[in-house]
């Protein structure tokens, strides 16, 4: 069964510095962190202590709420430091590598032949349960829930993002041991929603035991929310699970072998990179172990895709979920009568009140200034224009604004997470920040539903 | 450049909360963001952002509205050359409607941008560009020869009660322009209304030349061409007259996307329609009086316009119907088209509401089903 969604609302943005696509070098960091912030709504419990050495995949805290959800180490060595924000927060977990890198040993199984129960056991066991996301909210999935079904999106249009075709090359078996797993959490099928243009020829399409679906379209057609809401939109009361591409293989690769193994490829890109590139790294590493393909001076370093990654600094880790790094010119100088210029010719904007739009090949070396100050919701069209779902953003977001629950719920607040929206929020005029105001309406959801 | 970045550097001090000046903070902001694009950078969120803001909007509204004010500069100087036949030459005529519309741009500027300010600075808020246009279109929609007091209160109307009491551009439900030139047809009925209104330049010689086309079709005699109101070389509002200039504006708006081509296609259909009811051929309503300045610079105000796609249909369909069943069917008043806007400016609101309501029932729906 495949189906093919064609989706014309969006925008990919034309963002310069793509990596190639060729593997510079194998890093082994010299720092990994691994951090609560990560994962909306977490309360975590700290379970070592700085000093205390552990192996790749022991456990780092576990979530307060359900303590059997664990935080693993993705690699061995020593705990170097807990930091601790405002009113002791914590903010992560920094390991110091050893020389040589051990693991903890789990069964190999096969999930096919387990039951639903023992699958969960062995995922939360492994401290791979943190990998499953639940739709609405965007939270870690409720080992207790049985979602509707399981999405994974094998489509990345965030810009500049990594190619899934190249950073699942030879982990085909990784895939279809997570596959094989997943299935076992669900009665609705696993739904694999891949590229269009890419169908015919990807390894990935002789995948078993998913629910084939192809789309077609710009950014944020590779969003799992976004085919989620065009597959099987999320009712209120109903929950679905996701997991992605590079968490799928690495759940796939722990219960095929054993060996709790979080070695992924990182793609080192934006426009100021010095040598945008792939490399063969581990989640949550020091973003100073590729400081020579990165960059200096006055930039930012995301990790993460431009539109929804967040800002770590030079001296920064990888997100968990995260497998690329953007560098982008910070953009804090001033531009005289820059609104009034007729061409600059080297702005990009959606809109046909730049030049851009007439020339679709070329990209952008877009920094992180802002381009204008901030007001209230005025150009009101523009923001359905980059959003293929059903839903009306403005007024999902003035719902969200004035905290009104029911209005929350009835414009389609269970269908979206603040990625959704974040080209919304690129294109937005008024330079409002909307993933906030999203992220606020859904914390202010999970607070009332408890 | 450097030059004035270096001064503004150093006055920025004593403007900035705390200094001497601080109470003309809003105003040096508004200045300081006016040359340079301010240096803020993102700090969450997206980390990019796209390069339009507001003020590139407004400014291309502006740029459209151009043809209509250069026109306008001409209209007014043949108005008078004609009412009182001196025999001017080409730049005389320039020069003297330059010199009749000057004091009325000042006096929407410097009332208008004095509110702006002052509310700014009272929100601690940064001055918005909105009052850009709304400055820009007020004089265009005023008879030439409104009193200069008589102008600034309506601005002063419009700027507080029609925008900052809801909280500002963006927030307002009327048209601020429409809604000063609405304060002023009731407020002061012996000079806005009746035929005075629509005259270019009250006129002691020929009566019947200075009425406009909406007057005479009122009357039952229309002595204009097609082409002669297409064109606009007649009496009326100052900015009205020439429809060639504002469907050329009308093309820069749907060129670079900042109007609706929805809005002014069903605004025109809409009139189109309800024409057919009247004695003169259907396509003299759009271009007789203000639909055509109203269907494109007024109607398309994104803010107090229909804001869902749906919606524009509807919106635009009902403000061009409105406006011609008022020019039909209401003898004592020929024009329509601003109180048609403000209309459904009103019910905006209301057909968003329906709109976005099938899409709750839809979603309702689909959970009930499933």
């Amino acid at each position: 069964m495949s189906e093919h969604i064609r989706l014309k609302k969006g925008l990919d943005i034309p963002l310069a510095g793509k990596a190639p696509a060729k593997i510079a070098e194998t890093v082994a960091p010299d720092l990994v962190a691994i951090k609560p912030a990560d994962f909306k709504a977490l309360v975590p419990k700290l379970a070592v202590k700085e000093g205390d050495s552990v192996q790749a995949g022991d456990v780092l805290f576990v979530d307060k709420m359900r303590q059997e959800v664990r935080f693993c180490s993705p690699c061995s060595g020593v705990v170097d430091q807990v930091v601790r924000g405002d009113k002791r927060k914590l903010l992560a977990v920094i390991v110091k590598a050893g020389k040589e890198q051990q693991s903890v040993r789990f069964d190999a199984v096969d999930c096919s032949r387990l039951d639903r129960q023992a699958t969960c056991s062995a995922l939360l066991e492994r401290g791979l349960w943190p990998m499953i996301k639940q739709r609405p909210y965007g939270i870690i999935a409720n080992p207790e829930d049985t979602p509707k079904s399981i999405f994974i999106s094998a489509m990345n249009t965030a810009p500049l993002a990594p190619d899934p075709d190249f950073i699942m090359e030879g982990q085909m078996e990784n895939l279809q041991a997570g596959i094989d797993a997943l299935g076992r959490l669900t009665k609705g099928g696993v739904h694999f929603s891949m590229a269009a243009a890419k169908e015919a020829g990807s390894a990935m399409h002789n995948l078993k035991g998913v629910i084939f679906h192809t789309f077609d379209g710009p950014h944020p057609a590779g969003n799992v929310g976004v085919q989620i809401n065009h597959i099987s939109p999320v009712n209120k009361g109903e929950t679905v699970w996701t997991v992605d591409l590079v968490s799928l293989a690495a759940i796939g690769r722990c219960l095929r072998t054993g060996v709790y193994d979080m070695t992924r490829l990182v793609a080192i890109t934006g426009p100021a990179a010095k040598e945008p590139c792939y490399v063969k790294g581990v989640q949550g590493m020091s973003l100073k172990s590729v400081a020579k393909y990165t960059a200096e001076g006055n930039v930012r370093y995301v990790s993460g895709d431009a539109l929804t990654g967040e800002s770590v600094g030079a001296d920064g880790f990888l997100g968990f979920f995260d497998s690329q790094v953007t560098i982008l010119e910070e953009g804090d100088y001033y531009e005289m009568l820059g609104w009034i210029k007729p061409f600059r010719l080297k702005k990009f904007s959606y809109s046909h009140l730049y030049w851009s739009w007439l020339n679709k090949k070329k990209t952008y070396n877009q920094d992180t200034n802002t381009n204008g100050g901030t007001r209230a919701f005025v150009v009101s069209d523009v923001y359905g224009k980059v959003l293929p779902m059903d839903i009306y953003p403005v007024y999902l977001l003035k719902a969200c604004l004035a905290k009104d629950i029911e209005k929350m719920e009835n414009l389609g607040i269970y269908e979206v997470i603040e990625e959704d929206l974040a080209l919304c929020e690129f294109v937005c005029p008024s330079k409002i920040e909307i993933q906030k105001i999203l992220s606020d309406g859904i914390d202010l959801m999970l607070k009332e539903m408890a | 450049m450097s030059a004035l970045r270096n001064t503004l550097d150093k006055m920025k001090p004593a403007f900035s909360k705390g200094g001497k000046l601080s109470a003309l903070g809003s105003f040096f902001d508004a200045m300081e963001t006016f040359f340079f694009v301010p240096k803020t950078v993102t700090r969450r969120g997206t980390h990019i952002r796209d390069s339009v803001d507001l003020k590139r909007t407004m400014i291309t509204v502006i740029i459209a509205l151009i043809p209509v004010f250069l026109f306008s500069i001409y209209n007014i100087g043949y108005q008078m050359n004609l009412a009182y036949g001196y025999g001017w030459g080409f730049w005389m005529i320039v020069w003297k409607g330059f010199l009749k519309i000057l004091p009325l741009y000042l006096v929407s500027y410097i009332v208008g941008l004095f509110f702006e300010c002052m509310f700014a600075q009272i929100k601690g808020e940064e001055v918005n560009e909105g009052y850009f246009v709304t400055g820009f279109l007020i004089p265009l929609i005023m008879p030439v020869n409104i009193p200069l007091w008589m102008l600034a209160i309506a601005v002063a109307f419009a700027v507080i009660i029609g925008k900052e009491v809801f909280g500002g551009t963006g927030m307002n439900i009327w048209n601020p322009a429409l809604l000063a030139r609405a304060f002023l047809f009731f407020s002061y009925p012996k000079m806005m209304s009746g035929d005075a209104v629509w005259v270019a330049h009250k006129c002691g010689v020929d009566a019947v030349s200075c009425a406009t086309p909406l007057s005479e079709v009122a009357s039952g005699n229309l002595h204009y061409s097609a082409l002669d109101m297409f064109v606009g070389l007649i009496p009326g509002s100052i900015g009205e007259t020439s429809t060639l200039c504002i469907l050329i504006g009308a093309l820069v708006l749907i060129c670079t996307g900042v109007g609706s081509w929805k809005i002014m296609l069903s605004c025109v259909a809409g009139a189109l329609l309800m024409g057919l009811l009247g004695d003169v051929p259907a396509y003299y309503q759009l271009i007789m009086g203000g639909f055509a300045f109203g269907c494109v610079f007024m109607a398309t105000d994104p803010v107090t316009s229909a804001q869902t796609e749906t919606g524009k249909w509807i919106y635009g369909f009902l403000v061009g119907a409105f406006a011609v069943l008022l020019r039909l069917f209401n003898p004592g008043y020929p024009e329509g088209m601003m109180l048609s806007i403000l209309l459904m400016n009103t019910f905006a609101p209301l057909i968003d509401h329906l709109v976005v309501g099938a899409n709750i029932r839809r979603r309702l729906r689909r959970a009930k089903t499933v």
